[in-house]
């Protein structure tokens, strides 16, 4: 055997392994016992693959082979800076910022998928037109994928603070997006003999993927922040399908594995979130949600009442039943830990204490999870909105920390509500309500919260950490002075 | 012998139908609770794209192609391994408090009821 075909069985056989334990590992991440070993397997499948891929080497083209050491060189640089960096960032990073990280890393994906398409192109590797093609439609899904996630992030971070929204903004992006398909479509002409060309074919490279990328920013500029997580859940099964087609193209089935498993699952998530707050896909990408005016205060009856933290706390600590309703809120102020505190301490005098979890609490779906996970409750304290939403009538007091619109009543009832229909936490069911907030203000989706002025409900105000540290002091000094 | 791998029109459709049906298949039993590590860990899946960049900055012949062949493994690298550094953290935190981890605890219906 020819060292070529040795490095072509070696590259096969690792690469056939390592699809086969993606697919397994995904299949143990479906449930929190055998989840973390599932990353483990998928790691492992990971490692071998990009160590395997080392043996190219022996099976490059003629033209590169007076080239093969520098492109070794700049190839182990690459892997041990962009993976040493990003490694060291997600060491680090805080659960809070969790979803712009997996923006930003779903971007890299995206940029990739993108780099191998322009080495593809600018080489003129692609012989005929079906893989022509292909490498095309992934470039542009990849370019849109990279600029998309980048916003994101930037509007996660807080870097943009507004959605950008301007008249006929859509009719402009299908001009955009229509003229990057003509760039495409005339490179498809172009390769097939064109006679005359109006641009050499670099230039026609560098304005398709111009136009992809600035129709990525100019498609994720008018979403709002709330939106978010639907966004980067389609940018992720994106960059899928944009993998997926460049292993075709590569001819490389580990590629077009992982990349359709991933564009597949990430589909399904992306429906899944938006069934969640009750809107298509299409309605989040396309309208301008937010955007509409704000609801007159006039509208809702009765009016806020504020109490004590420690009469709320004491409250809680002689009701039978206790629901706390997380939100982002509660994690932008590092609350978690307070509140597992106090609710430990509530666990220890008897009374039932459920952790209801919206699918869109916090900012991506199932980071509340996360969060709580994080300050070390126990997940089977967590239930998801349809195992508790029957359980708040019957309950004593439900407890909403950092959470709004999740619990806005309006949802239901409110036809002219932006978040009418949206399935909601039926917290306003509970004989009584305690809701933990900074101040007046609305929510992230900028919505008038119609439970706050609910007779049933009174509003402690504070940052839900030191709010906490009350509630914990006062439980506390009961038990003192029972003692004593 | 010929290792080389061809795939041609039909065969790759296949291996995408097949592959898409997997990934819905396996999604799809997912609970809400890992909804934010199984973003993240597919996330880390499609991380694979950095040995596609190294097929690509291994065959480059110009400057051009080297540079960005050599973005292409950056990127990807930085996919892979960041992807895996977040979701690891991520599942490690959750935990049971104790009595009988039920798989499926969350599920409708599967609670036992407490007497």
């Amino acid at each position: 055997m020819t060292m070529t075909s040795i490095a072509q069985l070696i590259i096969g056989t690792t690469d056939l392994a390592a699809a086969l334990l993606f697919l397994y590992g995904l299949k143990r991440m479906s449930s929190p016992v055998t989840a973390p070993s599932g990353i483990f397997v998928a790691g492992l499948g990971m490692l071998v693959a990009v160590l395997a891929s080392f043996f190219y080497l022996f099976d490059v083209d003629a033209a590169a082979k007076p080239h093969l050491m520098v492109n070794v060189g700049l190839g182990v640089v690459a892997l041990i800076a962009g993976g040493g960096v990003a490694w060291w960032a997600g060491k680090k990073v805080a659960m809070t910022a969790m979803p712009q990280m997996v923006a930003i890393y779903n971007g890299m994906g995206g940029g990739a998928a993108g780099a191998i398409a322009a080495v593809e192109l600018f080489g003129g590797k692609t012989p005929g037109t079906t893989q022509l093609v292909v490498t095309l439609l992934g470039a542009l899904i990849g370019a849109i994928s990279l600029s998309g996630s980048l916003i994101a992030w930037a509007k996660l971070q807080g870097v943009i603070k507004k959605p950008l929204r301007v008249a006929g903004q859509q009719y402009f992006n299908l001009v955009v997006l229509l003229g990057t398909l003509a760039v495409a479509g005339y490179l498809v002409f172009v390769a097939q003999g064109a006679s005359s060309q109006l641009l050499p074919t670099p230039q026609l490279i560098y304005l398709f993927f111009g136009c992809a990328l600035v129709y990525g920013i100019l498609m994720t500029l008018p979403i709002g922040g709330a939106d978010m997580p639907v966004v980067i859940s389609i940018y992720n099964a994106a960059t899928g399908l944009a993998v997926g087609l460049e292993g075709f193209v590569l001819g490389n089935p580990a590629l077009m594995i992982a990349g359709m498993v991933v564009g597949a699952a990430g589909t399904l998530l992306t429906l899944l979130m938006a069934q969640a707050m009750n809107r298509s896909v299409a309605n989040v990408l396309f309208t301008n949600f937010g955007g509409a005016p704000t609801h007159k205060a006039g509208h809702i009856k009765g009016s806020m009442k504020p109490t004590a933290a420690a009469d709320a706390g004491i409250a809680m600590r002689y009701a039978k039943s206790v629901i706390v309703v997380p939100g982002y809120g509660l994690a932008a102020a590092q609350g978690q830990q307070k509140l597992y505190e106090f609710v430990k301490l509530l666990l220890a005098a008897d009374v039932s204490v459920k952790f209801a979890i919206h699918p869109v609490a916090g900012r991506m779906p199932g980071q509340m999870d996360v969060l709580l996970a994080e300050a070390g409750v126990p997940y089977d304290l967590i239930f998801q909105l349809d195992d508790i939403n029957d359980e708040f009538k019957t309950t004593d007091v439900a407890l909403i920390i950092g959470a709004n619109d999740v619990v806005n009543p309006a949802a239901r009832t409110d036809k002219g509500s932006p978040i009418y229909g949206m399935p909601i936490l039926n917290a306003d069911q509970a004989k009584q309500v305690y809701v933990v907030k900074r101040g007046q203000g609305k929510g992230y989706a900028d919505i008038v919260n119609a439970l706050f002025y609910a007779d049933n409900c009174n509003m402690v105000y504070g940052d839900a950490a030191a709010v906490l540290t009350m509630m914990i002091e006062a439980v506390r000094g009961l038990g003192a002075k029972a003692a004593a | 012998m010929d290792f080389s791998i061809q795939i041609t029109g039909f065969v790759a459709l296949y291996i995408f139908m097949l592959a898409a049906f997997a990934g819905w298949v396996i999604i799809g039993h997912v609970p809400a609770i890992l909804h934010t590590p199984l973003m993240s860990g597919s996330n880390f899946v499609h991380g694979i794209v950095v040995v596609g960049g190294m097929f690509a900055l291994l065959n480059a012949s110009t400057v051009q192609e080297q540079t960005i062949g050599f973005f292409a493994v950056l990127l990807g690298a930085g996919n892979a391994a960041g992807g895996y550094a977040v979701t690891d953290r991520m599942l490690a935190m959750f935990q049971t408090s104790g009595h009988k981890p039920t798989k499926h605890s969350h599920a409708k219906g599967s609670r036992p009821k407490a007497v």
